[in-house]
């Protein structure tokens, strides 16, 4: 879903690389593809730094067939959340600090989910996964934030669930030069455990919770999104035991846990209340 | 930019790479720093930043996304260049897998150096031979020249249609390296005459990246699947690429006038040689002095210089065993638990099996990790297979069947 949605925005002229992940499965078993744009499929700790080896190839034959297409092409990594905040962050890290000319996007469903739902460092506390039966202890890594954290051009927050975001968001990334990096919350039906129909209402409530943040990060200036705007007043916010009493991963989380839930996402919006104090400071 | 008129550098074997690279009009390269390589890593920053080189340069941030990024940059279409040692090489194995796989005509130097621990910088092939079943052609250099004329013919021979596999060209760490000897570097329009012209437009015939033309890469193929299939064709081409590189080697030869045997092995004083010593990289250059040496004195001995280890060259070793009754096979590498603890020994003797020819071949492993290995004790090596010849009589202290020449008391 998030994939249509941001090829929409980005057109053919795109080569995708994408480590292993739900979408080497997604798109079909050999012969029979369905993606009608380049796409490569890669070692899972590889993407970064092939789409970086793509886009100097885009580069070399530019300068050697000037006024063709391969100027204007896109270098994309969509990665899992395993490839990305896990086997992936060196190569993911290393190209963001070149500054390499691609876009890379991060869509986390919070755990390993092509090999059966094993914990990842995105998954979030108390879920409970193949490898942490009794509920994962520690919390999700702020991959957005550690990203940001190279001074990239871009860096922006998704949610399948709020599209017309995504697409514009995916809009601005195509036109910026250097390293983007797009990373979307996608729920997994059989991962988190809830219904398939509920996919859309069980991304919304992560935003409306003030769980997930919608921004963007454009040349180190900080702009919180449309949908995530009136969450900053916490009052706005929906309890969050309402998002986790839903999911059945959650389901051993104790009050304590759920205490530490409500403290952590306090601590993130001091967060994003700190940089738009210094934007406003700046300005 | 361009190289106008013929040169002679005073240069490293490092450096050799470089200029070689450069010569090959290499589109894309990406490297990481790791001694004894570190000085091609360099030269080539020099060549690309000065403008004197147009190529896109990736300095990564580890050995695995080396490889990564020039598969990347291969599957585009673009010629590609790397080096790398070691530690380096073991870190990127997956992806050294991966670019055999997908048919890319990759070429990348290996200043081979032991793998630790303990902590190891110096000559021996052990890192390159831990890949030899990766499905990459495999080539030792054994001069300052070679490493230059190796990368040429290399991408001559990888882009061949019929062969489409990426290429190491292995040499000794610091002992080519980091000493310097003149270099030969060829002009342009030679070179024209040699090299295969840069991809077109279309990329590779059988893999590219073209929105005109969208292509899915390397998605699951069940076991029905043709992956058994690609797998072979591997085998089968590498097994082919025999001819490919015999070919290149005369073309060489014809318009360089540097001559690397039949491009496979390189035979030195063989034709009366009552016994034959086989070395690979450096070790081959100076067994030649050996050989002369010995020659003086009234022995009949030859050496021969194993060029490929991929595809290993079966033929040449057979014809070899024809010639002499026995062979010193030696190895500056390790194969732990392999039947003769070395791997080009290993390969030689089962070259030779089944083929009716009673032929001993001693293995013989030595200047592992650095280790010196003097002129001196080359002519004891021949020696002691002089002595096998004449009385049957193996040499003493041998382990497990093999001879580790300047091994230490170990207690």
């Amino acid at each position: 879903m998030a994939l249509r949605w941001a090829m929409k925005a980005l057109g053919p002229k795109t080569a995708l690389v994408a480590p292993a992940s739900c979408l080497n499965v997604v798109v079909g078993l050999w012969p029979k593809t369905a993606p009608n744009f380049p796409f490569i499929n890669m070692a899972f700790a590889a993407a970064a730094a092939a789409a970086s080896g793509i886009s100097a190839a885009f580069k070399a034959k530019d300068s050697k067939f000037p006024g063709k297409v391969w100027g204007k092409m896109t270098s994309l990594v969509f990665a899992g959340d395993g490839g990305t905040t896990d086997i992936g962050i060196q190569g993911l890290s290393g190209a963001a600090e070149r500054n390499s000319d691609i876009l890379y996007v991060c869509y986390d469903n919070e755990a390993y989910m092509n090999t059966g739902i094993q914990r990842s460092s995105s998954t979030p506390h108390g879920a409970r996964t193949t490898t942490t039966p009794f509920g994962k202890q520690r919390f999700k890594k702020n991959l957005p934030a550690i990203v940001a954290a190279h001074n990239v051009p871009y860096v922006a927050t998704c949610c399948i669930s709020y599209p017309i975001d995504l697409y514009e968001k995916f809009k601005k990334a195509k036109e910026i030069k250097g390293f983007r990096y797009i990373h979307i919350l996608a729920p997994c039906p059989p991962g988190w455990g809830f219904a398939s129909e509920d996919t859309v209402k069980m991304g919304k409530m992560a935003v409306e919770t003030g769980f997930w943040i919608l921004y963007e990060v454009e040349n180190g200036e900080f702009k919180l999104s449309k949908p995530s705007k009136k969450y900053l007043d916490p009052s706005k916010r929906r309890p969050i035991q309402e998002y986790l009493e839903i999911q059945k991963r959650f389901n051993t989380l104790s009050e304590v846990g759920l205490v530490k839930w409500q403290e952590n996402i306090k601590n993130a919006w001091k967060y994003i209340e700190l940089e738009l104090e210094l934007k406003e400071k700046k300005e | 930019m361009s190289q106008k008129e013929q040169e002679i550098k005073f240069i490293s074997g490092n450096v050799a790479a470089a200029y070689a690279a450069r010569s090959a009009k290499v589109q894309v390269i990406s490297a990481y720093p790791i001694t004894p390589q570190t000085t091609v890593v360099e030269k080539l920053s020099d060549f690309v930043d000065s403008g004197d080189m147009p190529a896109q340069y990736i300095k990564v941030e580890s050995e695995h996304s080396v490889m990564a990024a020039l598969v990347g940059a291969s599957i585009a279409g673009t010629r590609t260049f790397s080096a790398t040692a070691g530690q380096g090489l073991l870190y990127m194995s997956e992806m050294v897998h991966w670019a055999a796989g997908t048919r890319l005509p990759i070429v990348m130097t290996i200043a081979s150096r032991g793998i630790a621990p303990p902590w190891n910088i110096w000559a021996d092939f052990t890192d390159v031979i831990s890949q030899r079943d990766a499905g990459w052609l495999i080539s030792f250099a054994s001069s300052h020249q070679e490493i230059y004329d190796s990368v040429l013919m290399a991408y001559k021979i990888c882009e061949n249609e019929e062969v489409l596999l990426p290429m190491f060209i292995a040499y000794g760490g610091f002992v080519l390296s980091h000493t310097s000897k003149p270099v030969i570097i060829e002009p342009d329009n030679k070179l024209e005459k040699f090299l295969p012209p840069l991809p077109d437009e279309k990329g590779w015939p059988h893999i590219f990246i073209d929105p005109e033309r969208p292509m899915m890469h390397g998605n699951l193929i069940m076991p029905s699947g043709f992956y058994y299939e690609f797998r072979m064709k591997i085998h089968d081409e590498m097994m082919k690429s025999t001819h490919i590189i015999k070919q290149v080697a005369l073309e060489f030869e014809k318009i360089f006038g540097r001559s690397y045997g039949n491009g496979l092995i390189q035979e030195y004083k063989m034709d009366d040689a009552e016994v034959a010593l086989i070395n690979i990289g450096g070790l081959a250059l100076q067994a030649e002095q050996a050989v002369d040496e010995l020659r003086q004195e009234g022995y009949k001995v030859g050496s021969v210089k194993l060029r490929h280890f991929r595809p290993f060259p079966i033929d040449e070793i057979i014809n070899i065993a024809k010639k002499v009754d026995v062979i010193g096979v030696v190895d500056r590498d390790t194969a732990f638990g392999s039947p003769t603890g070395g791997a080009v020994s290993s390969e030689c003797k089962s070259a030779l099996h089944n083929t009716g020819i009673d032929t001993i071949i001693l293995p013989i492993i030595t200047g592992i990790g650095g280790r010196e290995v003097s002129v001196e004790q080359q002519k004891e090596e021949f020696k002691i297979l002089m002595i096998l010849e004449e009385t049957g009589e193996l040499p003493k202290d041998m382990i497990h069947g093999t001879l580790w020449d300047g091994v230490l008391e170990v207690k």
